[in-house]
């Protein structure tokens, strides 16, 4: 730069240029999480748009109508799914908790590393490899069912429990932990009446992230829970409908009235994913800042 | 991790062994445990029922691209060909804006805008794939047939990539619909890892007179490329993976070809269309064998980012 009088004020064509480079880049930044915003909002809303005429109270409680029919609902489908969905919950809680206790109280540092990495490799399975493994274990031979469905849905949803939980435990005080051994608890007694009870908010949020999850997951019933009956099903043992294979067999018809049916499904689906993402969400941020208080 | 450190050496003997600590050491660890079980025995299970396909077909599998019930002829190559060229794509798509997204909310927006944005761009990663490929096939596909598609096609149609007759379904919305899917899980690593940047970098480089786009390029990005590296296989990882929003768009017909108008199929995508049943035992192991490959690529792919962040863990240690 040339000596000025203000050295502030000198603008060379160099400076110009970097300057409007700048401007560019952080330009295109903006626009690309503008772009990401706009694409969620038109998903969302096209579905809104499509699914709403076709919803009414048949929809939620009537059965499928019989082919070339017109009319009927998706409640054998919502029952499924709420059924299956809340068995690879109460299988997968558990599971993942428990893990994630382990983990954080228990393991020593390497072996922590080792079942991380391994909670992060049947994260990153394939869902439709799972549903070949689980189709190879429990359908062949047995036939389809909701149990086979459900324990598939776990696999998914277990690494997401488990991780999650294992960092809220992360984010509990040691001093409550040094509390409790302090005043001659042994450490099964203070994770189970000081940490727990501590790191509640955080498994919930954790939970729910897992069942909108698995809520929404096809590729583990595609071979496992797929031939079904019209009708509603309770008996586990037997295959059950669901609202995600109802969008995606229906997706794929040439009829208008199964994609009326697919995109109103597609939005009582979207529509629970959603509100239990923000809900989590929420949660969540809550969780952190009771447990930072407590510090 | 270090809180347990902290406490251990306290307690006496005794303590440790109480039956209550063994009693839910036992159980957490049977639990842990569960997770190396499953993995070990998803990884048989696939490839047990792979082997009648492996026995018969041996590695001449990944290059035949046969796929015929009749004559009992099975073989991959059409579909490796569909994975390879969907996951690129998307990738192509995916990762520039996943890394401007990163930078946005960590860098440049305002902060009161920096929650409710990451959350939105998060809650893209949480519509149901089968929702996302309802959309791409009745909402996208007819629109990027009618208008996109044509466009490339009247202007670009030398580029082997916009040959061909447009249509609703093919690699191009089914590329588009997995760059959806994987731009909200790498631009929130992104996000995390341009935050991790000491501040004093950041302050430094400006203070030098950089303008916030030059210390981005010159500070921020090389100090986590390897983070970001690993944020990009685990994209891929994922776009390998999807079954169902890809067989929904992208139309079902084995391929290959350059042109992005045009049906194919991929690895995922073919034993999700195949669910309906097969006619030969033959044709079920192949599909088996179809899911060992993705199997492999998987846990190469989620292996290598998991080898890369204990790399630069360790590393970051070291000079703190």
């Amino acid at each position: 730069m040339s000596a000025e009088a203000n050295p502030l004020a000198v603008v060379t064509k160099r400076s110009r240029r970097r300057k409007r480079v700048g401007i560019l880049m952080e330009a295109l930044a903006t626009a690309a999480a503008i772009l990401a915003i706009v694409v969620l909002a038109i998903v969302v809303i096209s579905v809104a748009r499509k699914g709403l005429p076709a919803i009414n109270a048949d929809f939620f409680t009537k059965n499928p109508a019989p082919v070339f029919q017109t009319g009927g609902g998706i409640k054998n489908a919502i029952v499924g799914t709420l059924i299956m969905t809340g068995m690879a919950t109460l299988i997968s809680v558990p599971v993942g908790v428990l893990i994630a206790i382990f983990n954080t109280e228990f393991a020593p540092p390497p072996v922590a590393e080792g079942i991380r990495i391994a909670l992060n490799v049947l994260a990153g399975v394939p869902t439709i490899v799972i549903g070949i493994f689980i189709f190879g274990v429990l359908v062949v031979g047995h036939g389809q069912s909701a149990i086979a469905a459900s324990l598939g849905l776990s696999i998914v949803m277990v690494p997401l429990i488990a991780r999650a939980t294992e960092e809220v435990l992360l984010l509990v005080p040691s001093t409550l932990r040094e509390g409790g051994m302090a005043l001659g608890a042994t450490r099964a007694r203070t994770v189970i009446t000081v940490i727990l009870p501590t790191a509640v908010g955080g498994i919930v949020t954790a939970t729910i992230v897992a069942v909108a999850r698995g809520a929404g997951e096809t590729a583990p019933l595609l071979f496992t829970s797929s031939i079904f009956a019209n009708s509603v099903v309770t008996d586990v043992h037997q295959a059950m409908a669901s609202i995600p294979l109802t969008i995606f067999v229906d997706s794929e018809s040439p009829s208008v009235a199964d994609q009326q049916t697919a995109w109103a499904a597609a939005l009582v689906l979207m529509a629970g994913v959603l509100i239990m993402g923000i809900i989590g969400r929420a949660l969540s941020l809550r969780t952190r800042r009771q447990i930072e208080r407590a510090r | 991790m270090s809180t347990r450190a902290e406490t251990d050496f306290a307690l006496p003997k005794r303590a440790r062994l109480h039956f209550g600590d063994l009693a839910l050491r036992g159980i957490t660890g049977a639990a842990a445990l569960t997770v190396l079980i499953v993995l070990i025995w998803i990884a048989y299970k696939v490839t047990q029922q792979a082997w009648d396909a492996i026995s018969t077909f041996g590695l001449g599998f990944l290059t035949s691209s046969q796929w015929n019930a009749v004559t009992n002829q099975f073989g991959a190559r059409d579909l490796i060909w569909g994975t390879a060229v969907t996951s690129f794509f998307a990738l192509l798509f995916a990762v520039p804006i996943s890394i401007a997204i990163g930078l946005f909310l960590s860098e440049l927006a305002p902060r009161r805008l920096r929650g409710p944005v990451g959350a939105l761009v998060e809650l893209l990663a949480a519509i149901p794939s089968v929702v996302l490929g309802l959309w791409g096939i009745l909402v996208m596909g007819p629109f990027l047939e009618q208008h996109v598609e044509p466009f490339l096609n009247d202007h670009f149609g030398w580029i082997p990539l916009f040959s061909g007759t447009p249509s609703n379904v093919g690699l191009l919305p089914a590329c588009l619909v997995l760059t959806i899917m994987i731009v909200p899980i790498v631009s929130s690593i992104c996000r995390e890892l341009f935050d991790s940047v000491p501040s004093d970098l950041k302050a430094g480089s400006l203070a030098l007179g950089s303008t916030r786009w030059e210390m981005m390029r010159s500070v921020a990005i090389p100090q986590v490329s390897g983070g970001i590296v690993a944020a990009v296989i685990l994209g891929l990882a994922r776009a390998m993976g999807e079954a169902i929003a890809v067989s929904q768009t992208i139309g079902g017909t084995a391929r290959t070809g350059w042109s992005l108008f045009g049906s194919a199929d991929t690895l995922a995508s073919r034993i999700a269309n195949q669910y309906q049943g097969a006619a030969t035992a033959l044709q079920t192991s192949s599909i088996a064998y179809l899911a060992t490959i993705l199997l492999v690529l998987s846990l190469a792919a989620n292996l290598t980012a998991a080898l890369i962040v204990r790399r630069i863990r360790r590393r970051m240690g070291a000079t703190r």
